[in-house]
């Protein structure tokens, strides 16, 4: 094996190794994929914050987008950052960890402990790279769901999520409305349109195309698609914004400069940002993760598995369901929820539906978002009193 | 658990106090218009329903969702035809109807989503309303309908006796009628309908679909 040209990714070593808990699944115990393909032996990593009640019926399992993790309340191994969602979670909060226990699993495909393309195989001991399985939400609901039967919980009390974690949310709902007495699909939708699905094949081929990935062998090979990745990243942040929130706090203005250099250097702020961006993710996140990631998401159609119709993915459920959207997300439109919402009041469903007026885009669900936190309280106290939970655990 | 009728926070409103009359405990209710949520909680609260509400404003239904009511962002003229047929015991339509763009239409959705249809809107047959178009020659302002005529989104008024018209060109049964007094009183059940439209200040119909 030729030596390393640069020193591994921190994300490399959590990928086989996670400082978070992990289980382990024996090769008799194979994940049976979409794909066809079975995946065993396998792992999943995984946090934990609040305690799981006598009964076990106060379980959140909180499901994370694209670039997230399982470290959604504490801080993150690899960055140092605090958790991606403490606005949410955490004692006090929505999904409070003083009256529930919340589960976060990195997902099956990711790159923070969970099985996925930066593993390497016990026997070989050589990195999957690309001869990881294709994944769909649908198997990282799979892994998730054994995960959860690991943990000797039946039913979740509820699960929740942004984006792809949305995804998941609806997918839970679909193949185990048993297993799921409330649910919280925020800024998501049940399949991924052809805009996002363009946008994620950009970034892709941004990761593809640069001599550095090698063909998806670069772990072997010593090497690390950053810059491709980089762009992939940019390309997509750009996404999760909107452009009043672009204009509001970046506008035209020149990044410490008073003019424009007449080059292609950073000369706007926004470039600048962007740049930041880009290099930052890359120093977490595996280049491979992301074209499998971004796939699964592409794959997403969760109507297709119920002959079309989205109504009867939610036949019969009595899972209660809050969709949110975000007035100016235009990578999950408003149009997205409300089809959720359609299929669910088609289906008989409990269901609350708000659309949150903001600036901020799609990334609104991570912010700072009051009438997201009052509505999801309100939900989630509504639906613990008709779980029978404690006021406080 | 369940409070009685009296003591709660809508008690002053009669009309929903008899909308809450109508309906029996533990029945599936879908209100639409539902607003802050008041008759949801009422109906929650006083008869342990199932309950679930459209409203079309935004502030509206983030106060009901916070509160904890299943409460949907939505337009009574283009979200009613997702829901199935016969999904709820009672559909509630309460304050809203003037304001639909196609009334005949979003009743017709009630009594197909609904066993049962309550239909609570004011009546535009009362005589001070007639005598301002009458006498004054301006579109009524009332203490019910303080909307002037270039603001309000009320649309499409009615009187009892053209609901009542409405009812019987739509295959639809008048199960109970009730109609309020300016005091919010109940009128008399053996009143004639002319009365009630010349007195009557509100109205609460209870229809099912068919003759």
């Amino acid at each position: 094996m030729p030596r390393s040209k640069t020193p591994p990714a921190v994300s490399q070593n959590e990928a086989d190794h996670p400082t978070s808990p992990v289980q382990h699944f024996a090769a008799h115990e194979s994940l049976l994929l979409d794909s066809g393909a079975s995946l065993g032996p396998w792992q999943i990593a995984y946090q934990t914050y609040g305690t799981l009640n006598a009964d076990k019926s106060n379980a959140i399992l909180i499901c994370h987008a694209l670039t997230g993790d399982q470290h959604v309340a504490s801080d993150n191994p690899v960055t140092g950052k605090p958790g991606w969602w403490t606005s949410m979670v955490g004692p006090g909060k929505s999904y409070d960890t003083d009256r529930f226990f919340i589960i976060c699993a990195n997902v099956l495909g990711g790159c923070m402990g969970t099985s996925g393309p930066a593993n390497h195989e016990a026997e070989t001991g050589k990195a999957y790279a690309v001869d990881f399985p294709v994944v769909t939400i649908r198997d990282m609901v799979r892994a998730q769901a054994s995960l959860v039967d690991r943990l000797g919980i039946e039913t979740l009390f509820c699960v929740a999520g942004g984006s792809m974690g949305g995804m998941q949310v609806l997918q839970w709902a679909a193949t185990f409305p048993d297993r799921v007495f409330a649910a919280m699909p925020l800024a998501t939708g049940a399949k991924h349109s052809a805009q996002n699905i363009a946008f994620h094949e950009v970034g892709r081929q941004a990761v593809m195309a640069d001599p550095d990935w090698r063909a998806g062998r670069y772990l072997a090979e010593g090497t690390r698609p950053e810059k491709g990745l980089a762009v992939a990243r940019m390309a997509a942040h750009i996404t999760y914004l909107s452009e009043p929130a672009l204009h509001r706090k970046f506008g035209r203005k020149l990044q410490d400069r008073a003019a424009p250099t007449f080059s292609f250097d950073a000369d706007f702020e926004i470039e600048s940002y962007l740049r930041y961006q880009g290099r930052s993710f890359v120093e977490r996140f595996d280049a491979n993760s992301y074209l499998y990631l971004t796939r699964a998401m592409d794959y997403f159609d969760l109507a297709d598995d119920f002959g079309g119709s989205l109504a009867a993915a939610f036949k019969g459920t009595k899972t209660r369901f809050c969709v949110a959207s975000f007035t100016s997300d235009w990578l999950f439109p408003t149009s997205d929820s409300r089809a959720i919402v359609h299929a669910l009041n088609a289906a008989g469903a409990s269901v609350s539906f708000v659309e949150i007026e903001t600036d901020k885009g799609h990334d609104a669900f991570l912010l700072d978002e009051p009438v997201l936190f009052a509505t999801s309280r309100g939900f989630i106290d509504a639906a613990a009193r008709a779980r029978g939970l404690k006021e406080q655990g | 658990m369940t409070e009685p009728l009296n003591h709660t926070a809508a008690a002053a409103r009669v009309d929903l106090l008899l909308v809450a009359e109508m309906i029996e405990r533990g029945a599936r209710v879908l209100d639409v218009g539902c607003g802050d949520g008041t008759l949801l909680d009422l109906l929650i609260k006083t008869r342990d329903v199932d309950g679930r509400g459209i409203e079309l404003s935004q502030a509206g239904v983030n106060g009901c969702v916070t509160k904890g009511l299943s409460v949907v962002q939505g337009d009574a003229d283009t979200d009613l035809a997702d829901y199935p047929d016969d999904g709820f015991d009672y559909v509630i339509l309460s304050q809203t109807l003037q304001a639909t763009r196609r009334p005949r239409e979003v009743i017709e959705h009630l009594l197909r989503i609904g066993r049962r249809a309550i239909v609570s809107f004011p009546n535009f047959g009362h005589w001070r309303i007639r005598s301002q178009v009458a006498f004054q020659g301006r579109m009524p302002v009332t203490k019910n309908l303080s909307y002037a005529w270039y603001d309000t989104p009320n649309i499409h008024f009615c009187t009892i006796a053209d609901f009542v018209s409405l009812t019987d060109e739509m295959d639809a049964t008048i199960e109970k009628a009730v109609a309020l007094d300016r005091n919010g009183q109940p009128m008399r059940m053996t009143l004639p309908w002319a009365v009630w439209n010349l007195f009557g200040e509100q109205a609460v119909f209870m229809l099912r679909r068919g003759s």
